[in-house]
This record gives C-alpha cells, structure tokens and sequence, in this order.
C-alpha cells in the first residue's frame, strides 16, 4: 500500500517536475511547479514530518509561488514572448544533465546504507520535539535567520525603488 | 502507516538525485530568467526532501530544522532575485538572459 503510494507520488513529483521544464507558457510552469510542491509535501506526510509537510504547503505554494505568478504576470510573460535557445544547446543540456545524472546514482550505487544509532522515534516530525530542538539547540541560527530575512526585505525594497537618487 | 519500514533509504536518494538533475536540467534548457529561478527553486526542494529523508531514518530532528533554514533562505533569495529580475526588465524590456552578457569573456 505505502509502496504504491510512494510509486505514484514519485511519478507525479517527476512528471510535474519535467513539465515544469518543458512546457513553454511561463504560467502553466508555475503552475507544474505548484503540483510538484504538493505531491513533496505528499512525501513528507509520508515520512512522518506532518508540521514540515504544512510549513512546506504554506510557504512554497502560497507565498514564493504566488511571488513568481506574480511577477510574471506582471512582466506579461507568455508564449509569444518567450526566448528559445537553438536545438544544439537545448541537445548538449539535456545530454549534460543525463551524464550527471549517471554520474549521481553511479556514486550512490556503492554506497553502504547507513545504520540509525538512535532509537526508532515516530513523533521528531511533530511540532513538539521540533520547537524543542529549533529554540534550543539552533536559537542562534534561528536569529540569524530573521536578520537574513530583514536584510532580504531591506534590499527588495531598495532594488524596487525607481531611482535613486 | 509508516513509510521507513517499508521503502528503503536508497529511494528516496534516487528520487531526489532525479529531481536535482530535472533542476540543472531546466537551468541549462531554458533561456527565461524566471523558469531558471523556479528550477533552482526544484533543486532546493530535492535537497529538502533528502534532508527530511535521513532525518526521519536516523529520528534525529536537527535534519528538519536545517530544512527549515533552508525554506528562510529560499523565501530571502526569492524575493531579492526577483527584485533584480523586475530592474532587468525595466531596463531592457526582456526577461532573456542572454540580453546581460556584458560579463561574458
């Protein structure tokens, strides 16, 4: 049961990703690029991380993606005008990334699978265990983090401005 | 219902490599600066998933907490690119990239 709804979950996590590539209308990619995030969060409810799986929806689906609908709606993106590489470019991409991606499950076919020291622990996903081990152990990076969001919204602002003078 | 006694690790490595390439896939394919943004977009959530991957087979929850940085760092990077990205457009009427190749040797 669990290993068909990984099979189906992984199949539509790839073909959305993929169409996310190669569709040519700029919106119709975000949109791909919506579904790829929810069959994601798909996998995350599968691996027992329930508040990331939430966060995950929250934050990639409703802000960063409605950030890019945004943006190209404004910039009135669409088929018409969208810039084409030549078929030779479009050819050695899709051959560079198929090498790197032998090279990649080449590395990770000798890997030796790794044993889990601690004991097994259904409920880390849950909220409690993760607040305890973010405002505990990660409370500096946490901070941080906010100043790395301020300085983002700081230079957003500054780039947006018309001009400066 | 728990996927970590049945699927093994090996899995999700395989998927999310998949995906990661899918990503630079896009960044080599396209020529529109927002679709690149989006693939890298894809890159980070393969990273993300692998992330939260081995921090449910080790239980060990430092794994999702780093993913939560990550998402912080990806909603920063997102929002100043596409500040870039709108200043581009004002001043060449383009979302192609090929347009900024003043750096290019």
């Amino acid at each position: 049961m669990i290993t068909y709804l990984f099979s189906f979950l992984s199949f539509l996590a790839i073909m959305f990703a993929l169409m996310v590539v190669l569709s040519k209308n700029p919106v119709h990619s975000v949109l791909y690029l919506v579904l790829t995030f929810f069959t994601i969060a798909g996998h995350y409810v599968l691996l027992n991380a329930q508040f990331l799986a939430a966060v995950h929806i929250i934050v990639y689906a409703g802000a960063i993606m409605v950030l890019f609908l945004f943006v190209i709606m404004l910039l009135n993106l669409n088929k018409e005008t969208e810039p084409q590489k030549s078929v030779w470019l479009k050819a050695s991409a899709a051959i560079a990334s198929g090498l790197l991606l032998v090279v990649l499950v080449g590395s990770l076919r000798g890997a030796d699978t790794i044993v889990a020291t601690n004991a097994f622990n259904p409920n880390i996903g849950l909220i409690e265990k993760l607040g305890k081990t973010l405002f505990g152990e990660f409370l500096l990076p946490f901070e941080v983090a906010s100043i790395l969001l301020l300085v983002a919204m700081v230079g957003a602002v500054m780039l947006g401005k018309r001009s400066i003078k | 219902m728990n996927a970590i006694e049945v699927i093994p690790l090996n899995w999700y490595l395989l998927l999310s490599t998949v995906l990661f390439t899918i990503g630079v896939l896009g960044v080599l394919f396209r020529r529109n600066a927002i679709i690149i943004f989006m693939s890298v977009e894809l890159m980070l959530n393969a990273i993300n998933l692998l992330l939260v991957a081995f921090s449910s087979y080790l239980s060990d929850s430092k794994g999702q907490v780093f993913v939560f940085f990550i998402m912080a760092v990806a909603a920063a990077e997102v929002a100043v690119g596409l500040a870039i990205l709108m200043m581009v457009y004002r001043n060449t009427k383009s979302s192609d990239i090929n347009v900024l190749n003043k750096l290019k040797w």
